[in-house]
C-alpha cells in the first residue's frame, strides 16, 4: 500500500476526518503518527475554560431541585405560563451547561491535532454512556467525559470503570443513588429498597456483555454490592459532612450487610470494597476482554470484524491487564484495519466533524451546529440508551437519513459560498482515497456548492 | 433521403420575418406595463442540438453519432421546424407553439462568455456584461429600473435566493413554493449515479427517492420506473406557480425561472433518456405556464435560454461535455414566431468552434435586447446606456416580437 493511501486511512479512519494539510504531516509516517497520540496525556485532554466541574454541576442541579422542590408532580395542573416559571424557567441553567459542553467539544473536535486520541474518547465516551436525556444528569454528561474517559485514556479499563460508576453523572443516569440495601439500616425504616439498574447495565453493557455468561442472581448480588455508592448532595449533608456537593460518597446504611456472591466469587469486602472489587474482576474477565475487543474491532474494521482482529485485541487486553493505551496500539498493528476500502459507514457526527474539518473552519455558530447535529439525528450527550448510539451502517444509512445528510450537504456548501474549490477540498481531506469516478463528478459539477454537496456526499466520504 | 440545409436557407427564414416585423414597432407604450416576461433559464448547459436537431446538416449525423435524432415522420423523429431543422420529439408543445406561430428559434447563439465554466458563463448569462464579474447586478433588474415609472416594473424569481438576473432591481423579489424540493433533483440524480454499486447509499438513496416523489404526487417517472425524481415535476410545478403569480391582478411584470438539472455528462440519451426527460419537463412546464397564464398569454413573452452549449460529439461516457453555441427560444403570445433568427454556422468539421463545439452567431444579448426594446419598448439609448453599457456593436433582433 502506498504511503499517502496509508495517511488517508490514518486521518480519516483512525482520525476525525482530515483538515487541510493534516494528510502530509501524517504521510511520513502514518502509523507512528497515530502512536504517538497515545501516550501522552495531553492528546486526550480538553481546556475546560469555563465549563462547570463536578462540584459545579452538582451545585447547579442543586439549585434547580430546590427550585423545583414540590412543583415537578403538579407541573401537568397548571397553565403554560406558570408551568414555565415552575418548571422550565430553573432548567435553563442545566439546558445551558449541555450547550456550552456540546459546543466546546465540537471546537476539540475541529481543532484537535491528534483527532485518534479524541476519536478514541468518543468511542469510550460511548460505551460509558451517560445521556443527558434526564434533568439530572444534563450538567454531569460532559464533565463525566472530562473526568473519566479523557484523565482515564492513559490508564486501564479497570480504574475507568470504576471511575465511571463513582462519577455523579452515572450514578443519577442508571439510578445508583438512591439504591438502598433491604437489609441496610435506611431499607429496615423505608419503603425503598434494590435498584438494579446501573448494576445490571454495567454487566450487560459495559463489561461481560449480555452473553457475557451471568444470571439474574448475579445483577442482584452485584447490586446489593453497589448500594450505598452515592453522590454528596443536600440530603447527605447530615450523614457525611465532610463531603462537598458532587463527591462520590459511600452511604453505609444504605448499604447491603454482608458477603456477596458474584459470578462464582464471594466478596467479604466491607464498604465500598466490595462493588471495586467486584468492578475489578468484572473488568479482567475474559468475556469483557472480548467484548471490548469487538467493539473496537467493529468501530475501526468493519460492523463484522474478522475473528483473528478480535482476538488480536482481545488477548492484547488480557496480556495488558486492560491497559487501554496498549490495546490500541494492537489496534495499529491490526492489518484489517488497514485495508484500503474503507468499510465503515460514518455516523452523523463522524459525517459532521468530518465534513466540518474539511473545510478548515475553526468553529460554527452553536445554534447550526446543534440544528445540524439534530436535523442528522445525534446530538451529543443525548444517546437514546445506556447502550450508547450504535456502530453499524443499518443504524445510519436509512432512507431519512441520507436524504437528511444531502440536504445539509447542500445548505452547508450553499453557505459557504461559490469561491469554493470542492475537487481540492476532497483531494485535501480524501487524499488517495479519492476515486476517479468522485473526482470526475465533482470536477463536473454545475457550481462549487453542488461540487461540494458532491464531495461530501460521496461513496468515500460517507465512509471512513 | 434526408433534405438538406445550408446557411442560406436559414438566413432566408430570418430574412423573411425581419421585413415582415420591423414596421410598425416602438407604439405601444401606453400597454407595456401589461406585457409580461418570463425568463426561463436552464442551468448546467442544455444541449441545444438536441433540443432542435440541424438533421438536415450534411455533417449532423456523423458529429452525433449516437446521440443523433431520426428524421421527420421516422419512430421517434424529430418535429418538423424550418426545413432540415426539427424539434426533439418531446417536445410537442413547442411544436404546436412553432406551428400557431408563437415561437421563434434562435439555433446558434452564447453570450460573449467562451470558456466552460457554468458559473462564470451563468454569471455573463445573468449580468449582461462582456466578461467574467464584468457587473454585480443583473440585465433584466437593470431594465426594470430603466422603465419608465408610471409602468409596472416588478418581478418576481422562482426560487429562494434572487438569481443574479435579477439583482439590482429594488422591485424584484423571489417567492419559492413550499413544494420545491430541497435537494436538487439534480444533484440527487448525480448521486444516484455516483452511488451505482454502492450496496449501502444506492438502495437508500433509490428508496428515500421513491417515498419523497410518492409523498408529494410529483415527478415520479414513470418511463425509468426506477423511482427516480427527474426534472419534470419540478419544472412544471415552478411554471405554474410563476404563471398564478403573474397572471393575478397587478401581478408583476417579470418572472425569472431556473431549471436546473442539464448538464448531461454520462448517458445523456436520444430519443429517450435523461436529456429526453428535461426536455419533456420543459415542455410541460411551458405548456403548463400558457394554461395557467390564460388571456395573458397573449401578451406574454418567454425567453428560454442557458448559459452555454455543449460538444458537438458524443464523449466517452455517452454524454456531451461543456460547448460554447446553444439553441435560445422565444415564445409567446407576443411572439412573432414561425421562424428562425441569427445565422446557422453548420457543422462542418472546420466550422466548429475550437473544433468541438457548435459556434455561435448571435450574442444571446441581441436576444434580450429584441424583448425589453419591442415587448416593454424601453428606449434604445436606455437600453445601450443603462442596461447593456458595454455590449458594443450588439443589436436588438428586429421583428422577433408582434408589435
Amino acid at each position: 500500500m502506498t504511503g499517502t493511501l496509508m495517511a488517508s486511512i490514518a486521518v480519516n479512519r483512525f482520525g476525525l476526518g482530515a483538515r487541510p494539510g493534516e494528510l502530509g504531516a501524517a504521510s511520513a509516517d502514518p502509523k507512528a503518527w497515530l502512536a504517538r497520540q497515545l501516550k501522552d496525556k495531553a492528546s486526550f485532554a480538553v481546556k475546560s475554560g469555563t465549563l462547570p466541574t463536578t462540584r459545579a454541576a452538582a451545585l447547579a442541579l442543586g439549585t434547580y431541585l430546590e427550585a423545583v422542590k414540590d412543583k415537578r408532580s403538579d407541573a401537568g395542573k397548571l397553565s403554560p405560563d406558570a408551568q414555565e416559571d415552575a418548571v422550565l424557567k430553573p432548567l435553563k441553567p442545566l439546558r445551558d451547561i449541555l450547550m456550552a459542553e456540546i459546543e466546546a467539544r465540537t471546537l476539540r473536535a475541529l481543532t484537535t491535532e491528534t483527532s485518534f486520541a479524541e476519536r478514541l474518547v468518543l468511542f469510550w465516551s460511548n460505551h460509558f454512556t451517560v445521556s443527558a436525556g434526564k434533568a439530572v444528569t444534563l450538567p454531569f454528561a460532559g464533565v463525566f467525559e472530562r473526568d473519566v474517559i479523557r484523565a482515564g485514556m492513559t490508564g486501564t479499563f479497570a480504574d475507568m470503570l470504576v471511575a465511571s460508576t463513582q462519577h455523579p453523572g452515572m450514578l443519577l443516569y442508571l439510578d445508583q443513588a438512591q439504591s438502598i440495601g433491604p437489609n441496610s439500616v435506611a431499607g429496615k425504616r423505608r419503603d425503598r429498597g434494590l435498584n438494579e439498574n446501573l448494576a445490571r447495565e454495567i454487566l450487560e453493557l459495559q463489561t461481560l456483555g449480555a452473553q457475557g455468561g451471568y444470571t439474574q442472581a448475579d445483577v442482584t448480588e452485584f447490586a446489593k454490592a453497589l448500594t450505598g455508592w452515592s453522590l454528596a448532595g443536600a440530603r447527605t449533608k447530615k450523614l457525611i459532612p465532610k463531603a462537598e456537593p458532587g463527591d462520590f460518597v459511600f452511604i453505609d446504611r444504605f448499604h447491603e450487610p454482608g458477603a456477596r456472591n458474584v459470578m462464582g466469587k464471594r466478596y467479604a469486602e466491607k464498604d465500598e470494597a466490595q462493588g471495586e472489587a467486584i468492578l475489578r474482576d468484572l473488568a479482567g474477565h475474559p468475556s469483557t476482554a472480548q467484548r471490548v475487543a469487538l467493539k473496537l474491532a467493529r468501530h475501526f474494521i468493519s460492523d463484522e470484524p474478522p475473528a483473528a482482529a478480535v482476538e488480536a485485541l482481545a488477548k492484547s487486553y488480557r496480556s495488558s491487564g486492560g491497559h487501554l493505551p496498549s490495546v490500541h496500539e494492537t489496534l495499529i498493528s491490526l492489518e484489517a484495519a488497514w485495508q484500503p476500502e474503507a468499510q465503515k459507514f460514518k455516523s452523523p457526527n463522524e459525517f459532521l466533524l468530518s465534513a466540518l474539518r474539511l473545510t478548515g473552519l475553526p468553529k460554527i455558530e452553536t445554534k447550526a451546529l446543534v440544528a445540524a447535529y439534530g436535523l442528522l439525528g445525534q446530538v451529543p450527550y443525548q444517546a437514546p440508551s445506556p447502550e450508547g448510539w450504535p456502530d453499524d451502517a443499518a443504524s445510519w444509512a436509512g432512507p431519512d437519513a441520507v436524504i437528511k445528510r444531502i440536504e445539509w450537504s447542500q445548505a452547508f456548501a450553499d453557505r459557504l459560498g461559490s469561491k469554493l474549490r470542492p475537487e481540492d477540498m476532497a483531494r485535501g481531506a480524501l487524499g488517495a482515497a479519492l476515486s476517479a469516478r468522485t473526482a470526475q463528478s465533482i470536477s463536473r459539477a454545475e457550481g462549487a456548492a453542488q461540487g461540494l454537496t458532491l464531495a461530501l456526499m460521496s461513496p468515500e466520504f460517507q465512509r471512513r | 433521403m434526408l433534405p438538406l440545409i445550408s446557411r442560406r436557407t436559414v438566413l432566408l427564414a430570418t430574412g423573411a420575418f425581419v421585413l415582415a416585423g420591423s414596421a410598425g414597432a416602438l407604439t405601444l407604450s401606453s400597454q407595456a406595463g401589461d406585457r409580461k416576461l418570463v425568463l426561463v433559464i436552464l442551468r448546467g448547459a442544455m444541449d441545444g442540438l438536441a433540443a432542435v436537431a440541424p438533421y438536415g446538416d450534411a455533417h449532423y449525423r456523423a458529429a452525433r453519432g449516437k446521440l443523433a435524432l431520426a428524421g421527420p415522420g421516422e419512430t421517434g423523429g424529430v418535429l418538423p421546424l424550418t426545413e432540415g431543422f426539427g424539434l426533439h420529439p418531446n417536445l410537442a408543445f413547442l411544436h404546436s407553439a412553432w406551428t400557431s406561430g408563437e415561437l421563434a428559434v434562435v439555433p446558434a447563439c452564447a453570450s460573449p462568455y467562451r470558456e466552460r465554466s457554468h458559473f462564470d458563463a451563468q454569471d455573463v448569462l445573468e449580468t449582461g456584461a462582456s466578461a467574467v464579474f464584468g457587473a454585480s447586478d443583473g440585465w433584466l433588474g437593470r431594465a426594470l429600473n430603466a422603465m419608465p415609472p408610471e409602468l409596472k416594473r416588478d418581478a418576481v424569481a422562482i426560487s429562494g435566493a434572487l438569481p443574479l438576473v435579477l439583482r439590482g432591481s429594488a422591485s424584484a423579489t423571489s417567492w419559492a413554493p413550499s413544494f420545491a424540493p430541497s435537494a436538487s433533483d439534480d444533484t440527487l440524480n448525480r448521486l444516484m449515479d455516483l452511488y451505482a454499486g454502492d450496496a449501502v447509499l444506492g438502495p437508500a438513496l433509490a428508496s428515500a427517492i421513491e417515498t419523497s416523489a410518492i409523498a408529494s404526487g410529483m415527478g415520479m417517472d414513470s418511463e425509468t420506473g426506477k423511482g427516480r425524481r427527474a426534472g419534470p415535476g419540478a419544472y412544471k410545478g415552478l411554471a405554474e406557480a410563476a404563471s398564478r403569480l403573474l397572471s393575478a391582478d397587478g401581478g408583476p411584470a417579470a418572472a425569472v425561472l431556473s431549471f436546473d438539472g442539464w448538464d448531461t455528462h454520462a448517458n445523456q440519451g436520444a430519443e429517450n433518456g435523461q436529456l429526453a426527460l428535461r426536455l419533456a419537463g420543459l415542455d410541460a412546464a411551458l405548456r403548463a405556464l400558457k394554461d395557467g397564464l390564460g388571456k395573458t398569454w397573449s401578451t406574454t413573452v418567454v425567453a428560454v435560454v442557458t448559459e452555454f452549449g455543449r460538444t458537438v460529439s458524443e464523449n466517452g461516457t455517452g454524454g456531451t461535455d461543456h460547448g460554447t453555441g446553444s439553441t435560445a427560444f422565444l415564445l409567446g403570445g407576443a411572439v412573432a414566431g414561425g421562424k428562425f433568427a441569427g445565422d446557422w454556422p453548420g457543422l462542418a468539421p472546420k466550422a466548429l468552434f475550437q473544433g468541438r463545439d457548435l459556434t455561435p452567431a448571435t450574442d444571446i444579448r441581441s436576444l434580450f435586447m429584441s424583448v425589453l426594446q419591442d415587448h416593454w419598448a424601453l428606449d434604445r439609448a436606455a437600453l445601450g446606456k443603462r442596461v447593456f453599457p458595454d455590449a458594443g456593436g450588439v443589436v436588438a433582433i428586429p421583428g422577433l416580437l408582434r408589435t
